[in-house]
C-alpha cells in the first residue's frame, strides 16, 4: 500500500481519463444487470484488437481465465461502474459470458456450505 | 443440480463466488479483519448523489454530476480453484446502504463486528440484516485497554436472540479472524436444518 505522502504521483495523482470518457459518458450498462461475484468467462469468438478500446482488451484478457466481475474491477482499476459498462459491451459483441452466480437470490445450499467449512478449517 | 459438475475428475466443475458480508461501525476493525485473512483487493465504486449529499457536497461546476467515488476494499480467499470466498466490508453510514443491498443478495451470510465501547454503532447493521432475515453472527473485536464484557452482557445490550452466536476476536489474527468465519458458516448450516428457526 502507498504510504500517505503530501505529494501525489502516479496513480495516486487520479486517472489521466475521466473514468466515464471511457464509455463514452455511459454510466448505465445495457442487457441484464450482474451481480459483483457474477463470474465472467470469455467466449472463443474471435475479438478484432483494431475494433476494441485498449480498456475493452485489457478487460477481455482478464476474463481468460473465469473471474468475477469484482476482481476485474480491482484489476483493471477502474471504477466499477465503467468496469460493467465495458462488461455489458463485450456480453453484446459476444466476446464474453457472464454467468450469474449459482447462490443468486436464494441461500447458499448445505452441500456448499459444508465445503466451505471444510476449506476454511483447512487454511 | 447446482454445482455443475461435469466430470468424475472434479476438473470441470462450476466457478463458485461465494459471498459474505462484514459489517459494522465506522472504525470497527472491518478492513483488518479482511486483510488479516484474505487476499485483499481494492475496489472503486460510485455513489448516486442524493439530495442530501448534494446539498453538503458542493457540486458548483459538476452539475451534471451524478455519483461520487468511493473506495471499497474486498477480500478474495481461494479454498480451492473453483470455490472462493469474497468477504466485503461494507461502508458503515447509512448513506451507502444503497450498496448494502446488491451486496446481500445471495451472501451466505454476515459478521457485524462490534465493539464493546461503541455497542450502538452495530445496531443499524443488526437491524438491517434481522429485516432482510439473512443469517448473521456477532463478533466483538477484543481492543487493548477495552474493558472485556461477558457475552451474555452483550446480547442484552443488543437485544439478540438466545441462540444467535456472539464470538471474541481480534481481527488482526488470521486465526481469530478464520475462527469467526467458521462461527458463521457453522450458523447458517444449523439455520438451514432448521428452516423455521430464521423466520422472525
Amino acid at each position: 500500500m502507498p504510504s500517505n505522502e503530501e505529494r501525489w504521483l502516479d496513480a495516486e495523482a487520479g486517472p489521466v481519463v475521466r473514468p466515464y470518457a471511457l464509455t463514452q459518458g455511459r454510466t448505465r450498462h445495457t442487457g441484464e444487470s450482474f451481480d459483483l461475484v457474477a463470474t465472467v468467462r470469455a467466449t472463443r469468438a474471435f475479438a478484432d484488437p483494431g475494433s476494441l478500446a485498449p480498456e475493452h482488451l485489457s478487460v477481455l484478457q482478464l476474463a481468460r481465465v473465469p473471474t468475477t466481475v469484482a476482481d476485474i474491477a480491482a484489476d483493471v482499476d477502474l471504477p466499477l461502474g465503467v468496469v460493467r459498462v465495458i462488461l455489458a459491451d463485450l456480453r453484446e459483441l459476444g466476446l464474453i459470458v457472464i454467468s450469474v452466480p449459482m447462490v443468486m437470490a436464494e441461500r447458499v445450499d448445505k452441500h456448499t456450505l459444508r465445503e466451505v467449512l471444510n476449506g476454511l478449517r483447512s487454511l | 443440480m447446482d454445482y455443475g459438475v461435469s466430470d468424475a475428475t472434479g476438473g470441470n466443475r462450476q466457478y463458485r463466488a461465494i459471498k459474505i458480508l462484514l459489517a459494522g461501525g465506522f472504525g470497527v476493525g472491518k478492513t483488518t479483519l479482511v486483510g488479516a485473512v484474505s487476499e485483499i483487493r481494492p475496489l472503486r465504486t460510485e455513489e448516486p448523489l442524493t439530495e442530501g449529499s448534494l446539498r453538503t457536497d458542493s457540486t458548483s461546476g459538476v452539475e451534471g454530476k451524478t455519483t461520487t467515488t468511493v473506495a471499497m476494499d474486498f477480500g478474495r480467499i481461494s479454498l480451492r480453484s473453483d470455490l472462493v470466498l469474497y468477504l466485503f466490508g461494507t461502508p458503515g453510514q447509512q448513506r451507502f446502504w444503497f450498496m448494502w443491498d446488491e451486496l446481500a443478495i445471495g451472501a451466505l451470510g454476515a459478521v457485524v463486528l462490534a465493539d464493546t465501547r461503541r455497542l450502538a454503532d452495530s445496531f443499524p447493521a443488526i437491524d438491517y440484516f434481522e429485516r432482510r432475515q439473512i443469517p448473521f453472527i456477532v463478533a466483538l473485536n477484543c481492543f487493548e485497554g477495552a474493558r472485556q464484557y461477558d457475552t451474555e452482557d452483550v446480547r442484552r445490550a443488543l437485544d439478540l436472540e438466545p441462540d444467535m452466536p456472539i464470538i471474541l476476536c481480534d481481527a488482526r489474527s488470521k486465526e481469530s479472524a478464520k475462527e469467526v468465519l467458521i462461527c458463521l458458516v457453522e450458523h447458517v448450516l444449523m439455520a438451514a436444518d432448521q428452516p423455521l428457526s430464521g423466520i422472525a
